[in-house]
């Protein structure tokens, strides 16, 4: 596992608490399942700069699950797409970074999400114009699991099979959580791989915590030729904060108390003469980015 | 008293059939736009783009939910997408019309066929009467009801040209001509078809041409009446609106659509910050039923006659001070 990129899975969990606290509210649970995805994303596989971000031919990623984006914003950052003492701002009057994502304020999230089902309708649309256009770029939709209960997912499923959209690749953060409380027994999602194969897709499930089984996964999906690629993966709501994992009231809404911020933190391995740097938003200051 | 009325034929090409030859026509003009369609290119008048330019023909199956938000995406990365398809499904992917297209700020071109009575046989569920209310209500949308086949391929050229997203009506039922060959089409910009000193009827869609009708017959009675179309719904022409209100002191909208929130909704938002006057509105004011969209005009008041009733009323109303 390079370690790299497990610190900078680290960073985006902190640095996404840190934001939740300053905002008062939030959605902490689902930011931190996909957390190691968002890093391999932003940290290998996008290949993202500030110098190339406005480049027409980049490859675009599209937060779907859009109640996530403290970890969105911190991955940003973190590739310096935006700078992190931004990050605290999360959710405040004026902010690029509100509460879902605003391609409009922060034009790197490059669709606004926050309505379920549609970032993946985007991408999608995205891919199809991309191809058209002959452009080489890839896209990629993480979506949450209570996301695939909207049925505009599955009439975005049917449509990136139906016109083979070998240039998209879907994430599932399955966490099996979502608001109220298990997937199972919200709706049942199961059986889901079956679902997506059925659907056309080429499915891959992995541990949505190992970097090894992330990267073999998207490599597997730029390797294929016809079919969208999905890689359903499973993870572990709030995964990195001893209190919060596989509970699923930190789905959010929720506002960290200062207790529970420094108690995250503390899970998170942020030294105590080091948490009142991440809580400004300046956790990361000295390090290159 | 003045001129004679400008209807021009009677018998016409359908709005959605001036809208597909428009597209087809400015295929080559505008070579980013693309067209998307959910199975409904026969109905919407996309067959003609769709035969001309199969490459930038996307079908998405019946899944307008999906369709629009895809259409933000295309955008996105540099097309102009068209989205076509009846009003009420339209209407249906609403949500994906505020959220990827309007609050993204894409630019998107929804283009509605078959709305209001005008449907006509497919009966209420088809009749789509909240399209024009509910697109109007959201930041950034224009929204346009051009009146006739020639209006409907000038404002076709125009949303082209316009950078941002836009909701358009076409119609289904052939409609009469009535503007001229040197009408001008210009967003936010309402034109006068008739004079007129007693009162003013702002019509859009195919209720100008009923409204042209309605000047017609009030003409004989001594009522000198005035006809505005409004084909920019929003943004809507306001100092075209004061300015009838002054000189005219009576107006009547006329709508092919529900009484709430659309053409009438917007003249009297209009109407409050500028020039208040006495006001009627011909509109729907419950869900359509099956009929031929004539018979259906004269069932719910829409028709000439109902306006004319509507113009009497107003006026009465304007001498009463």
């Amino acid at each position: 596992m390079p370690d790299d990129l497990t610190t900078m899975a680290r960073d985006i969990r902190r640095l996404a608490i840190a934001a939740i606290h300053a905002a008062g509210s939030g959605h902490p649970g689902g930011a931190l399942s996909a957390a190691d995805i968002l890093a391999f994303l932003y940290g290998r596989e996008l290949g993202l700069t500030a110098q190339n971000i406005a480049d027409s031919r980049r490859n675009r990623f599209v937060l779907s699950k859009g109640h996530a984006c403290p970890a969105l914003y911190a991955a940003a950052g973190l590739c310096g797409l935006v700078p992190l003492a931004q990050t605290v701002r999360l959710r405040k009057l004026g902010s690029i970074m509100q509460g879902h994502p605003h391609v409009v304020d922060a034009p790197w999230t490059e669709t606004s999400t926050g309505s379920l089902g549609q970032g993946f309708s985007v991408a999608i649309g995205m891919a199809l114009g991309l191809r058209h256009q002959q452009a080489q770029a890839r896209v990629y939709a993480l979506l949450g699991d209570g996301e695939l209960q909207e049925g505009e997912v599955w009439e975005a499923a049917m449509c990136a099979a139906h016109y083979g959209l070998s240039n998209l690749c879907a994430i599932v953060d399955y966490n099996k959580m979502q608001s109220d409380y298990l997937n199972a027994n919200i709706m049942g999602l199961e059986p889901l791989g079956d679902k997506w194969a059925a659907f056309g897709w080429r499915v891959e499930e992995i541990d949505g915590h190992d970097f090894a089984a992330i990267a073999d996964a998207f490599a597997a999906a730029r390797g294929e030729p016809a079919r969208p690629s999905v890689i359903i993966a499973h993870t572990i709501k709030g995964k990195g904060v001893s209190y919060m994992e596989n509970v699923p009231a930190w789905h959010g809404s929720v506002a960290l108390r200062d207790e529970e911020t420094q108690q995250a933190l503390a899970d998170l391995g942020v030294p105590a003469d080091e948490v009142a740097a991440w809580l400004a938003g300046e956790g990361t200051a000295g390090r290159a980015a | 008293m003045n001129a004679a009325p400008q209807l021009i034929g009677s018998a016409g090409d359908s709005l959605r059939e001036a809208f597909g030859r428009a597209l087809r026509d400015l295929a080559g003009e505008f070579d980013t736009m693309v067209v998307l369609d959910a199975d409904i290119a026969g109905g919407t008048g996309v067959h003609h783009f769709r035969a001309a330019e199969p490459e930038r023909f996307f079908q998405f199956g019946i899944a307008e939910q999906n369709m629009m938000a895809a259409a933000g995406g295309m955008a996105a990365v540099g097309l102009i997408p068209v989205v076509t398809g009846f009003a009420v499904f339209c209407l249906r992917a609403l949500e994906q019309a505020r959220l990827s297209i309007a609050y993204a700020r894409r630019n998107v071109k929804i283009v509605a066929s078959h709305p209001g009575i005008d449907v006509g046989p497919d009966g209420g569920s088809a009749q789509c009467l909240e399209d024009l209310a509910a697109f109007r209500a959201i930041p950034n949308m224009t929204v346009l009801s051009p009146a006739d086949p020639r209006e409907v391929a000038l404002a076709t050229r125009a949303m082209l040209e316009f950078d941002g997203p836009v909701y358009m009506r076409t119609g289904r039922s052939p409609a009469p001509r009535v503007v001229s060959e040197a009408h001008e089409f210009i967003i936010g910009k309402a034109c006068v078809l008739r004079p007129g000193g007693d009162v003013t009827i702002i019509a859009c869609g195919v209720e100008v041409a009923r409204a042209l009708a309605a000047a017609e017959q009030l003409a004989g009675e001594g009522v000198d009446a005035r006809v505005v179309n409004m084909a920019t719904l929003k943004p809507i022409d306001e100092e075209m609106i004061a300015a009838c209100a002054r000189q005219t002191g009576a107006i009547v909208t006329a709508e092919d659509h529900s009484i709430h929130g659309g053409l009438g909704g917007a003249v009297a938002e209009a109407l409050v910050r500028t020039a208040p006057c006495p006001m009627e509105m011909i509109a729907m004011c419950d869900f359509g039923q099956s009929g031929e969209p004539d018979e259906l005009a004269q069932h719910f008041g829409l028709d000439a006659a109902g306006i004319a009733r509507a113009v009497r009323r107003v006026v009465a109303r304007k001498k009463q001070g």
